[in-house]
């Protein structure tokens, strides 16, 4: 007869926490902030297709940093979740805290129970009537909710990443500014993010019933002031490509803006 | 309420209908004849109903066992820019008017719209759906259906409905939208097992589609203009109004005027009433004496000819009332008329 080994919980919670923050930590980070006209969600991402930030419902958006799978059926069921919800009620009636709280407990729960606790964090925000009233939910892995009305990072380095937003933060400042400040507070003090790394998305207040809109990379150049030739793809890749997205994939060097979406489950 | 969660490999996929029966809502299989889910494509058993179902778009059917509201004529027509549709605003209870401000036109997705007639509460919850489903599936997927998509799925809960239908509460939409990769136009039409068919130019349906459908073949031209796209269908309204009691015309007294849309590139976009009402003027300006004639000889000129006495726009049309109005093609009207009013679909 076997017995298992006796492991503390404390050694337990302990050695998951520590997997799941490691992993994320190896993606890239994400930063959002209200502005005057909403809320402004900004990461480095290579890929084009495969989105960190999405459209969750009328004000709410979504977006998650760590593993990609993980973090992309939960944001299909927010949808699932928001949509029902407005069916059966009404589409006023879908707001972001009871949906981070549904959140909270799943994720709470995949971290108590199971032997693997989600490797994501996640963002859920919400752009309200008036400025002032927008709101952002920080949920941690294991379904800590950290509610923000200024800004937040989420991933790796973010807490150095917060205090650069915090030095930088302005009361209504623009889409401009806030973008400027985001990217700078990404990026760091040695290290310039070009426009097509960056995926950038707002929900702005005056658009209409759904807010939620992508900004592309012409318009991420224009709102940082930034006049970018279209350049030799190689002049960004050696800047962006992390310690995970080179390791698997290095025959694809040419490719460089492309080459991470092959590494997409990690990012 | 929890947090839907699937299985891999057993979720719903970006189908919100299907999203709504794990959550044990079926909109339409379940109401009325009670029957179980069946599998997508499974052959419907058409349920016995306690009578026949009239003609779809009209009134109850004599066995229908309740009184619902129906809504009645609708049209699209494909111009220029793309598609104009329109519906009346009446809605009927047997003989009663149910309601004289109901919409039929309903923006689909941004490009695209849907005009329903038929039972008016089981239309709504398709409309709604069928919205519902568009933008699901756009958030889920990341990008929007093809038009073709759209109108396939329209297909799919119309035919969900059939057991329904049976029993006389036939819901028949008609879709039409702006294909932004072909750079055009499209009109689709259905009937009450779902069957879909694409129409070229212009379809009309419910109790007065087919007096619409007449005037608007009478009138249509290719690559017409905004303005005349409009004129024509408010004019298809009116011709339905006319023979179809349960087409409501345009009302001046509260300002009811049928609800007029443009899907084009840009869009969705509703037309402001003022500029329906507008192009009622300008079809009652253009239309033959022999329709707003009185029938008693010697009698007072009927209200509708009043501009057309002194007017220089159409001076062809003053004189002898009927004979114009049986000789005139829709092409030579055209021609002779102001440019955009000119659109005849009399019918003699």
């Amino acid at each position: 007869m076997t017995m298992p080994f006796y492991v503390a919980p404390e050694q337990f919670m302990k050695d998951k926490a520590d997997f799941a923050r490691k992993n994320i930590a190896r993606g890239r980070p994400l930063v959002a902030t209200v502005y005057a006209g909403g809320v402004l969600i900004c990461s480095e991402n290579p890929s084009r297709s495969l989105h960190k930030v999405s459209e969750i419902y009328d004000r709410i958006a979504f977006a998650g940093v760590g593993k990609y799978n993980e973090f992309d059926s939960l944001r299909v069921s927010g949808v699932q979740h928001a949509d029902l919800k407005g069916y059966q009620f009404s589409r006023e009636d879908v707001d972001a805290r009871s949906l981070a709280n549904l959140y909270a407990r799943y994720m709470g729960n995949v971290f108590t129970h199971e032997m693997k606790p989600l490797e994501v964090e996640i963002l859920i925000a919400e752009v309200g009537p008036r400025p002032g009233e927008d709101q952002l939910f920080h949920i941690l892995y294991d379904g800590t909710v950290v509610d923000e009305d200024r800004f937040t990072a989420l991933g790796g380095e973010a807490d150095a990443i917060s205090s650069r937003m915090s030095r930088a933060y302005r009361h209504d400042w623009s889409l401009g500014e806030a973008l400027a400040a985001s990217v700078r507070a990404l990026g760091g003090q040695d290290r310039e993010i070009q426009s097509r790394e960056l995926e950038v998305a707002v929900l702005d207040r005056t658009n209409g019933r759904r807010a939620f809109r992508r900004i592309l990379e012409p318009e991420v150049a224009t709102l940082l002031g930034r006049t970018e030739p279209a350049g030799p793809p190689g002049a960004a890749a050696p800047a962006s490509a992390g310690p995970v997205a080179a390791s698997p994939d290095p025959a694809a060097a040419p490719g460089a803006p492309d080459d991470e979406s092959q590494a997409g489950p990690e990012d | 309420m929890t947090l839907p969660s699937f299985p891999p490999g057993n979720g719903p996929g970006p189908n919100f209908s299907e999203v709504l029966r794990r959550a044990g809502f079926s909109p339409f299989e379940d109401l009325g004849a009670g029957e179980p889910w069946r599998p997508a494509g499974a052959a419907p058993q058409p349920a016995g109903g306690p009578g026949g179902f009239g003609p779809y778009g009209t009134r109850a059917g004599p066995g229908l066992p309740v009184d619902v509201p129906h809504g009645t004529t609708i049209c699209a027509v494909r111009y220029l820019d793309g598609v104009v549709m329109a519906g009346d605003r009446r809605a009927t209870s047997g003989s009663a008017i149910a309601h004289r401000t109901m919409e039929k036109v309903h923006p689909a997705d941004t490009h695209s719209g849907v005009a329903i007639a038929g039972a008016a509460g089981t239309a709504m919850e398709m409309v709604k759906l069928f919205q519902l489903q568009l933008e699901h599936y756009e958030k889920v997927e990341g990008q929007a259906l093809s038009l073709e998509g759209k109108a396939n799925q329209l297909s799919q809960m119309v035919r969900s409905n059939l057991a329904m239908a049976m029993q006389g509460f036939v819901v028949v939409p008609l879709f039409a939208g702006y294909d932004l990769r072909r750079g055009r136009g499209r009109i689709y039409t259905y009937d009450p097992t779902g069957g879909r068919y694409e129409e070229t130019d212009y379809h009309a349906d419910g109790s007065g589609g087919r007096d619409a459908r007449t005037t608007i073949k009478l009138g249509f031209k290719e690559d017409m203009s905004r303005e005349q796209g409009i004129e024509l269908c408010v004019r298809a309204l009116w011709q339905a109004a006319d023979e179809d009691s349960a087409t409501g015309g345009p009302d001046a007294i509260r300002g009811i005027y049928p609800t007029v849309a443009t899907i084009t590139a840009d869009g969705f976009e509703q037309v402001p009433e003022v500029e329906v009402a507008q192009a009622f003027e300008r079809v009652i300006r253009t239309m033959s004496s022999a329709e707003v004639s009185r029938p008693l000889v010697g009698g007072p000129p009927a209200p509708g000819r009043e501009p057309r006495a002194g007017g220089a726009e159409h001076p062809g049309e003053g004189g002898k009332p009927r004979a114009p109005a049986r000789d005139a093609s829709p092409g030579a009207g055209e021609a002779q008329g102001a440019p955009g009013t000119a659109k005849r679909g009399k019918r003699p």
